[in-house]
C-alpha cells in the first residue's frame, strides 16, 4: 500500500523516457527524446509525445472504458438516486434529503443495520487481528513444515466466504450442531446458537475469524523481515518475553498491523454471504444479523426502493471514509516506517 | 527469539549472555530443551489446526453418511460409507440440477479469468512501463477504487443491466470484468511489471519491437507469476461469488454453483443435508485442488501485495 504513484523511482527506462517518473507525468507531457538515455537513438525513437500518449492510451482504453461505464458513470448515478425514490418502474422521482431523514429518524431497521455492523467489526477484527498475529509468532519460533503449517492455516481464508462454507457454518451452530455435541460432553446446553438472538451475530465473528490465515501470512513475512540484531540486543538488556513483544516486535511490524487493519475494517463492512447464508436470508433471528449489506440488498432488490438503497451506499462509503480516515490518522502515532522516524 | 538460535547447532554459543532471571512465564524451560520446546510449539499448532479444520472435515464424512446418520455423531467415521448422497444431490433433485451448476460456475469462472488476465495486463503495462498525459491522476483513480466499497455501484449498476436486457445473461458478471474493473489485480501487475528490468525491453526495442511486441514477447512471459496469482485469485473470488449471480441470474438454468448450495440450504428439510453436504464438499473442491496445486504461488502473492 505504501507504494509511491508512478513507476518505480529514478529507474532508466529507455526510449526517451529516462526521467524520474516523480518529476514526470504530473503534468503529463512526456519528455521530448532528446533527454532520453543514449539507447533513445535506437530504431524508431523519435515519436513525439502526441504518439506516446495514443499507444498508452491504447493499452489503457478496456479500462478507460470500464472505469467510465462501470464506476464513474454508476457512482455519479447512484449520487443522484440517493436524493430520489426510484422503484425501477416510474422515472425517478426527485424528494431531496428524505432518504437520509428517514433512515435517521423512522427507519429503526437501519439503525439497527448499523449497530449490528458496527459490533461486528469491532470484534471481528481485533480478535482476527490477534489470532494471525499470535500464530504468526509461534510459526516464525523455527518450526518445521513451516510451508505445510501456513497452506492449512490460510485454507479458511480461501473459501470462508462461499456458500459452503456458511451453510455448514448454519448447520455446526445449530440445534443439532457438532458445537452443541462437543458442548454436552462438559454439561453445556444452550440450544441452536444461530437461532439465538443473543448469539448468532457471533458465529459470524467466528467465521470471520476462522479466516485469519490471510493476515496471519502477511505477518509472517513481516515477522521474518525483523532484523535479529534487534532481539540479541533486548536480550542483553535482560528484556522479558512480554517486554520483547511490545518494544520490539510490535513496532517494527506496526506497519503491517496498520495494513491488516485496515483490510479487516474495510472487508468486515462489507461482509454480505456468510450472513445471508446464516439467516436465510432476513438478517435474523429478530435482526440481530442484520448486516449493513443484507439491509441494503433487501431495500434495494428485495423491495425496489433503489433511491434508498443507493443513499445507503453513499452513508456507508462516507462511513468507510470517516473509519478509514481516522485510522490514518491515529496511524501517526503508532505506525512505525523503519528510518522514517 | 533466544530458543530458536539455541535450536540451531551451527551457531557458536552465546556465553557473554547474562542469566535471564526476569523472563516470565514461558520463558526458561523450553529455553533449556530446545526439543521440549518444539514438541510444545507443535502440539500448539496441531491443536489449532484441529480445531479450525475439523468442521470441514467433519462436513466430508458427514457426507458419506447415509441420511439418517448424518447429525448422529461428532465423529468423523460412523462405518455406514454411502455415496449415496453425492448420486442423489448430483442429477436428483427436480429443480436443482447441480451437473448444470457447476457448468455454470466453470463458465463463469474461465471468462472472468481471461477477462481479467487480458485487460487487467494491458491497464498495469501502462501504468508500469510507458509515460503519458494525466498518468499520475489515473493512477490516483486505480488506487482510490481499491478501498471503494462495491455498494455503490451496485445499484447503478443494476440498472444498466436491466436497461440493457441483460439480466439472465452472464455478461453483467463478465464484462466488468473484460474491463479492467478489478483494480486490485491491476496494481499487483504494475507492482510486479515495475520490478523487471527494463533492458529486456530495450532490447526488445533495437530487435525493433514497438509497444505492442514489448507487451506480448517481453512482459507478459516474464509476468507469468503475477498472472497465475492474478488467475487464482480471480477464480477464487468468482467460484465463491454469490451476490453477483444471485442479482443478475434468476432463472434457475442460469445459476452457479453458489445458488444452487443456497437455494438447496431453502428447501432442506433435515432429511437432505447428506446431499447438502455432499454438494458443499463438490464446490469445496475446484478451490482447494487449486490452492494445494499452486499455494506457493499464492501464498508469496499474498505476502508480497496483502491480497485477500
Amino acid at each position: 500500500m505504501k507504494e509511491n504513484d508512478t513507476g518505480g523511482p529514478h529507474v532508466p527506462r529507455g526510449r526517451g523516457r529516462a526521467v524520474a517518473d516523480t518529476e514526470g507525468g504530473a503534468e503529463g507531457r512526456p519528455r521530448a527524446d532528446t533527454k532520453g538515455s543514449p539507447k533513445s537513438s535506437a530504431k524508431g525513437s523519435t515519436k513525439g509525445s502526441a504518439e506516446h500518449n495514443a499507444a498508452a492510451y491504447a493499452f489503457l482504453t478496456p479500462w478507460l472504458i470500464g472505469m467510465l461505464v462501470f464506476t464513474i458513470g454508476p457512482m455519479l448515478f447512484s449520487l443522484y438516486l440517493a436524493f430520489t425514490r426510484y422503484d425501477l418502474a416510474d422515472p425517478p422521482e426527485w424528494i431531496g434529503l428524505e432518504n437520509f431523514r428517514r433512515m435517521f429518524t423512522t427507519d429503526p431497521r437501519f439503525l439497527t443495520s448499523v449497530d449490528v455492523t458496527l459490533t461486528y467489526v469491532l470484534w471481528s477484527v481485533p480478535l482476527l487481528l490477534v489470532v494471525s498475529l499470535a500464530l504468526a509468532m509461534v510459526l516464525n519460533r523455527g518450526l518445521r513444515f513451516l510451508s505445510g503449517y501456513r497452506a492449512l492455516f490460510y485454507m479458511p481464508s480461501l473459501i470462508g466466504g462461499s456458500v459452503a462454507v456458511a451453510a455448514l457454518w448454519r448447520q455446526i451452530f445449530g440445534e443439532e450442531g457438532i458445537v452443541n455435541k462437543a458442548l454436552a460432553f462438559v454439561g453445556i446446553d444452550h440450544g441452536s446458537w444461530v437461532g439465538d438472538p443473543a448469539s448468532a451475530l457471533y458465529t459470524i465473528v467466528v467465521l470471520q475469524v476462522w479466516t485469519f490465515g490471510s493476515a496471519m501470512v502477511i505477518f509472517l513475512a513481516g515477522l521474518r523481515q525483523i532484523p535479529r540484531e534487534l532481539y540479541d540486543a533486548a536480550a542483553v538488556d535482560g528484556a522479558s518475553a512480554w517486554r520483547r513483544l511490545r518494544s520490539v516486535t510490535l513496532p517494527m511490524l506496526s506497519p503491517l498491523v496498520f495494513f491488516n487493519l485496515l483490510l479487516g475494517v474495510v472487508n468486515a463492512f462489507q461482509a454480505f454471504t456468510g450472513a445471508y447464508v446464516v439467516s436465510n436470508g432476513t438478517g435474523g433471528p429478530a435482526d440481530s444479523t442484520l448486516f449493513y449489506t443484507l439491509y441494503l440488498y433487501e431495500q434495494g432488490f428485495a423491495q425496489l426502493n433503489m433511491g434508498y438503497a443507493a443513499a445507503m451506499a453513499w452513508v456507508l462509503v462516507l462511513g468507510l471514509a470517516v473509519f478509514t480516515g481516522l485510522l490514518f490518522l491515529s496511524s501517526r502515532y503508532w505506525v512505525h516506517y523503519g528510518d522514517e522516524r | 527469539m533466544t530458543a530458536t538460535t539455541a535450536a540451531r547447532p551451527p551457531r557458536p554459543p552465546h556465553t557473554t549472555r547474562p542469566p535471564r532471571t526476569r523472563r516470565l512465564l514461558f520463558g526458561n524451560r523450553p529455553t533449556r530443551n530446545p526439543l521440549l520446546r518444539a514438541i510444545a510449539s507443535h502440539s500448539v499448532m496441531i491443536m489449532a489446526l484441529v480445531l479450525m479444520l475439523y468442521p470441514l472435515l467433519w462436513m466430508v464424512g458427514a457426507s458419506f453418511r447415509p441420511d439418517n446418520q448424518v447429525f448422529t455423531t461428532l465423529g468423523l467415521w460412523t462405518g455406514d460409507v454411502t455415496t449415496e448422497n453425492y448420486t442423489n444431490g448430483w442429477g436428483g433433485g427436480d429443480q436443482l440440477n447441480f451437473s448444470r451448476f457447476f457448468l455454470n460456475s466453470l463458465t463463469l469462472t474461465v471468462l472472468s479469468i481471461v477477462g481479467n488476465l487480458i485487460s487487467c495486463s494491458l491497464t498495469a503495462y501502462a501504468f508500469a512501463r510507458l509515460e503519458f498525459r494525466f498518468k499520475r491522476t489515473l493512477f490516483a483513480l486505480v488506487i482510490g477504487t481499491l478501498l471503494l466499497p462495491y455498494h455503490v455501484t451496485l445499484v447503478p449498476q443494476y440498472i444498466l443491466f436491466n436497461q440493457l436486457g441483460w439480466v439472465n445473461t452472464f455478461l453483467p458478471l463478465v464484462v466488468p470484468k473484460i474491463m479492467a474493473t478489478d483494480a486490485f489485480f491491476i496494481f499487483l501487475m504494475v507492482q510486479f511489471i515495475r520490478a523487471l528490468p527494463t533492458s529486456l525491453d530495450d532490447a526488445a526495442r533495437i530487435d525493433g519491437c514497438g509497444h505492442w511486441g514489448i507487451f506480448r514477447r517481453v512482459v507478459v512471459p516474464l509476468s507469468i507469476p503475477a498472472l497465475g496469482t492474478t488467475a487464482l485469485f480471480t477464480f477464487i473470488n468468482t467460484w465463491n461469488d454469490f451476490l453477483g449471480p444471485m442479482l443478475y441470474l434468476t432463472e434457475p438454468d442460469t445459476w452457479t454453483v453458489s445458488q444452487g448450495l443456497a437455494s438447496f440450504l431453502d428447501a432442506t428439510g433435515q432429511s437432505e443435508y447428506g446431499s447438502l453436504f455432499a454438494m458443499s464438499t463438490l464446490s469445496l473442491v475446484p478451490v482447494v485442488g487449486f490452492f494445494i496445486a499452486a499455494q506457493r504461488l499464492l501464498i508469496e502473492g499474498i505476502a508480497t501485495t496483502g491480497l485477500k
